[in-house]
């Protein structure tokens, strides 16, 4: 028995190469995601010791609680040198630079910092051109600065420190060890030491910590040990190499939350494998139902039927798995190439390498999806009477009731569990939840595929090989399904995620006319990221004296601490006036400015606290003791200013930034806002990470990273739809195989090769675009159903993609043209004799 | 060299051999026949006497390896795909043994198949005497997998005559058929070559069918060894007992 079976195998090449083909994309996503996330891990890891590798010991000024800390001052370092075993003690500055290229842009990363320093001419960095720093107007920058911006030595160079735009002349480059450009990726710039400090700590004198060098003899931890004494507390003391490892663990915590998106993707895909592998064996077992009623007829028993097809399974997934772990391997090789070099930065990767993990989940899902798809068939398979064999009679059409009903109750349940899942707001549920709906779905197909099918069809069968194509798409409505099915996962979740990133963006829009009565918004760029670009408090005095503004507001904004809490809170300048700019109406207290000890807050925040006005709260800015304020104002729940406090003006200068981070404009009546904004704009002609933005331009960007995230995740789809289509080009040439012998008599009674491709495309483009509109479907109900469950979110209008809808529909059906092709070419190749005389 | 009046198809000298070298097997070895217009001529042999293979090679789905064969005005040696396809669908009808019909087709669009292939319009009035003379009016509406064996048959008779073509080819259309079913089938095609003027080329190993056609020939070894004009079963029959002691002639 065994033997039969891998002859049979052996026998059928093509048959063995497609249906492991969508098991060799899923274990090659998954081991891929392991093997890139673990040479990335190593490559930060290195990156961090080697960033670390001066330093023995360094000591930074321990922050307490909800308070920003306080720089070190110059005592600290004549402290640490007097202790013995230190060898040398140096004071940092270090802070935010934001370098100015040559096109008055200012030039981002991809996520790498960009920080200036104070020149010690101790530190890793070598002079590679020119000289270290020596005045106030002079700076080095690092050799990847230069490169990115095109800066040579004798250029001046524009930087954003704490102060606005100011001009250096550049007299040195320098590089690191082995004449590398960065360490990875960062922009720097080296000041001397008093520009850094007044212009990265904003104070003379100070420091943003210490690194100490250990003299010969002394161990770093015994070194760490004997500075800690001296200084006592307050300050936070480490050796290098545990610095090194904790900023690599934080790299790496998130590298860890990517590979499980990246692992997620590689579920679905994987998902999606399972309805082709099971499609391909249940085709395959039909085609063998009388191999197997031979092989009973002569005594195999059911267990032998059912081993016969497993075991097949087996071998298929074994080698795919093998082949699918080598393709990981380089995919994750390239993605972490490319990963490396993203937008110019140089990481330098580690050796890739294959971690257990990608070895031991590649052969571990390759083997258990293929199995577990090929029970299935097997079961059906031992089942076939022996006497089956030596009829001719095709398979008959098994009724569809049993599949229905146990669809329909899959389905419920999958539904039940999606609105518990929203309810209890639990991921596990609604991921649960979302995966048996689609399992549902896929078992209700084949009832929708029957009138769907024969819909879809009529458009396109408007010739004969066109009304072949579409009744042989008709003609087993299970294969048809799943095969739909396998297509309707990607899609339904590419669609849900588009329902959702449009009714947000429709949401926002509806805010921004309604509630929004400001004109133009004030804003730097990484609100994001939570530490924007600001700009300073007379700019905005100046922006509301400017000709045609009826108001300005402006705020700035920090976290706060309330007892355990951490908050959100801004600072604002005119609490009246920013009523009315975002229409909020008083649930209790009244519209006023804000005394010095008042604060406000939303209904739903009150709610939530059990804080009332009059209220007394007590908060922990960054800077200064705690102070106790009164609530005065609660506003009716809005879309705008949720989760936030809003404390008065004065309580800004106690924030690590006391500069404005947003600000709002309303013009007078019958001026154009357009105008004011060209009058504006000048005002921070010396800032250009700040934006003035009219409403609708504002809306635009904000919304505009919802369309990356859908990219994002389009791009990370496209894996399951490819494997999608592998099911359409999988099911049409084995239904080619089956039907031979019907091809061979069309051509006999004369249908042209053309007219053959024809046909087999017409039944592609029927299987695509049927898959297209039930992933459509699901996916505008999960959608919908996501909108209704974020509803207190904020999104609150639903909004339709239909544009976006319309393309993957028409992608559809490109897609089955493109699957049609080469089982096309291979029904148009036949011989028709020898198709005639085909068993 | 065309088929002259007269004749529908033709073969002159042809040879048909497989394989190369030592593996090489001759299955015609230079056969030459006129088939008439009009007429039902069946071709018997034994097995492996090259009856299928000329009938092949005479409807343009086996290339011959030298000769020349006509089908009407056309000289089907040198055909490429397209030129053969568009022969098969205009000039040639099938009947094949066993699988005629599409499942997902009804009779009706089965008959007409040939024609909505090529983009033809079908002459109802010719349809319905097809029909009504298979009698399968009340069946067009069906599934082949409705229909018996016999009637299945007849659907594949129907629709090698509904677009006139110059030659119908049966390959032992009556084989896999009881012997009701199959006299009702053989009875069609004759008259369908009498009172239509169908030509048409059987090929069977059965003399009871044979014996409905108006002209036999027998075929051995690759030749044609002899010819009877509407001969009795009976005389088949004798003939084939007989032909092992033939010796084959080249022309007749």
């Amino acid at each position: 028995m065994f033997k039969a079976t891998l002859k049979s195998l052996l026998s059928r090449k093509l048959r063995l190469v497609l249906s492991a083909l969508a098991v060799v994309l899923g274990v090659m996503f998954v081991s891929g995601s392991f093997v890139l996330t673990d040479t990335l891990q190593r490559s930060f890891t290195d990156l961090f010791s080697s960033a670390y590798a001066n330093v023995d010991v360094s000591v930074t000024p321990k922050a307490e609680k909800g308070k920003q800390p306080e720089p070190l001052t110059p005592q600290a370092i004549t402290d640490v040198k007097s202790v013995t075993g230190v060898a040398s003690a140096v004071g940092d500055v270090q802070g935010s630079a934001r370098p100015i290229g040559k096109n008055g842009k200012v030039i981002t990363t991809s996520g790498s910092p960009r920080f200036g320093f104070n020149w010690t001419g101790t530190g890793q960095e070598k002079i590679r051109d020119g000289k270290a720093p020596a005045t106030e107007n002079e700076v080095a920058v690092g050799g990847y600065l230069a490169t990115t911006g095109g800066f040579k030595v004798g250029d001046d160079i524009a930087l954003l420190t704490l102060e606005p735009k100011k001009t250096f002349k550049i007299t040195g480059i320098y590089e690191y060890a082995g004449g590398r450009d960065s360490l990875g990726g960062e922009l720097s710039v080296a000041f001397t030491e008093p520009v850094a400090q007044q212009l990265l700590l904003g104070k003379k004198d100070v420091f943003s910590g210490i690194t100490v060098t250990a003299s010969q003899g002394t161990t770093d931890d015994a070194l760490r040990d004997a500075v800690a004494a001296k200084l006592g507390s307050g300050y936070d003391v480490k050796t290098g190499a545990v610095l090194a490892k904790e900023q690599a663990d934080q790299i790496n915590e998130g590298l860890k939350f990517f590979n499980y998106v990246l692992l997620g993707f590689a579920g679905i895909a994987l998902f999606v494998g399972i309805f082709i592998i099971l499609n391909t064996f249940s085709i395959i077992v039909a085609q063998r139902t009388r191999e197997l009623a031979l092989l009973r007829s002569m005594g195999a028993s059911r267990g032998q039927v059912i081993g016969s097809v497993v075991l097949e399974a087996l071998v298929i997934g074994l080698i795919a798995s093998i082949v699918g772990l080598g393709a990981g391997i380089g995919i994750g090789a390239l993605l972490a190439k490319i990963f490396s070099s993203l937008g110019g930065s140089s990481l330098e990767l580690a050796s890739i390498g294959a971690p257990m993990s990608a070895i031991i989940s590649s052969f571990a899902v390759g083997m258990i999806v293929t199995v577990v798809a090929a029970v299935m068939p097997a079961l059906r398979a031992s089942r076939i009477a022996p006497v089956a064999a030596m009829r001719e009679a095709a398979t008959p059409d098994r009724p569809l009731t049993k599949i229905t009903i146990t669809g329909a109750l899959v389905a419920a349940a999958g539904g039940t569990s999606l609105a518990f899942g929203f309810n209890q707001a639990s991921l596990p549920l609604i991921f649960g939840g979302i995966l048996v709906a689609f399992v549902g779905v896929a078992l209700l197909t084949p009832i929708l595929s029957k009138p769907m099918v024969s819909l879809i069809g009529r458009l396109l069968s408007w010739s004969m090989p066109g009304l072949l194509g579409r009744r042989n798409s008709a003609r087993n409505p299970r294969r048809t399904a799943i095969t739909a099915a396998a297509l309707m996962v990607g899609i339904s979740l590419i669609t849900g995620v588009s329902v959702v990133l449009t009714s947000a963006t429709k949401s926002i829009e509806k805010l921004a006319s309604g509630q929004l009565q400001t004109d133009l918004i004030i804003s730097g760029e990484g609100q994001m990221e939570g530490q924007p670009a600001t700009f300073r408090r007379d700019v905005l005095t100046r922006v509301e004296k400017t000709d045609g503004v009826r108001s300005a507001v402006g705020w700035s904004q920090d976290g706060v601490l309330e007892g355990e809490n951490q908050m959100f809170a801004v600072g604002v300048t005119d609490l009246p006036a920013m009523a009315t700019m975002f229409a909020l109406k008083p649930k209790s207290g009244t519209i006023a400015p804000l005394k010095d000890d008042q604060l406000a807050l939303p209904e739903e925040m009150a709610a939530e606290k059990g804080w009332s006005v009059g209220s007394k709260v007590t908060l922990q800015l960054a800077k200064g003791e705690p102070k106790t304020y009164t609530v005065g104002f609660i506003w009716v729940k809005s879309q705008v200013l949720q989760g936030a406090l809003v404390l008065p003006e004065s309580a800004s200068a106690n924030f690590r930034s006391d500069q404005i981070a947003q600000a709002f404009v309303q013009v007078a009546p019958g001026v154009s806002a357009a105008d004011v904004q060209k009058r504006v704009e000048p005002l921070f002609a010396d800032n250009p990470e700040i934006t003035v933005q009219d409403r609708s331009a504002f809306v635009k960007q904000t919304t505009s990273q919802f369309d990356t995230v859908l990219l994002m995740i389009q791009i990370l789809l496209a894996l399951a739809i490819l494997i999608a289509v592998l099911g359409v080009i999988n099911t049409l040439a084995l239904s080619v195989i089956e039907r031979t012998r019907e091809l061979g008599l069309l051509r006999a009674i004369g249908m042209r090769r053309a007219q053959v491709m024809r046909m087999i495309t017409v039944e592609s483009v029927v299987i695509s675009v049927f898959g297209a509109v039930l992933g459509l479907a699901v996916g505008l109900a999960l959608g919908i159903a996501t909108v209704q469950a974020l509803k207190d979110q904020g999104i609150s209008e639903i909004g339709l993609p239909w544009m976006t809808m319309v393309q993957y529909l028409v992608v559809a059906a490109f897609v089955g043209v493109i699957a049609a092709i080469l089982p096309a070419i291979r029904a148009a190749r036949l011989n028709v004799l020898d198709a005639i005389a085909y068993e | 060299m065309s088929a002259s009046d007269g004749v529908a198809a033709r073969a002159v000298d042809v040879w048909k051999s497989y394989g190369s070298g030592d593996a090489a097997v001759t299955a015609l070895a230079g056969v030459s026949v006129d088939l008439d217009k009009s007429r039902f001529t069946a071709i018997m042999g034994p097995s492996g006497s090259g009856k299928s293979t000329l009938m092949h090679c005479l409807a343009g789905l086996d290339d011959v390896t030298s000769g020349e064969v006509w089908v009407g005005d056309t000289l089907v040696t040198g055909l490429k795909d397209r030129g053969l396809t568009e022969l098969r669908r205009d000039k040639v009808g099938f009947i094949f043994q066993q699988f005629n019909l599409l499942p997902t087709l009804t009779a009706e669009e089965n008959i007409t198949l040939p024609l909505a292939i090529g983009g033809k319009k079908v002459d109802r009035a010719w349809f319905d005497v097809v029909v009504d003379t298979v009698g399968l009016r009340d069946r067009l509406t069906h599934r082949p997998t409705q229909l018996s064996g016999g009637q299945q048959q007849r659907v594949a008779c129907a629709r090698a005559l509904v677009s006139r073509p110059d030659v119908v080819f049966a390959d032992e259309p009556t084989g896999n058929l009881d012997s009701q079913s199959g006299a009702e089938v053989l009875g069609f095609l004759q008259r369908s070559a009498r009172e239509f003027g169908q030509t048409i080329v059987m090929v069977t190993h059965d003399p009871n069918a044979a014996s409905y056609a108006d002209r036999v020939i027998f075929l051995k070894d690759g030749h044609i060894v002899r010819e009877l004009l509407s001969p009795s079963a009976e005389e088949v029959l004798d003939t084939m007992k007989h032909l092992d002691s033939v010796v084959a002639v080249p022309h007749v």
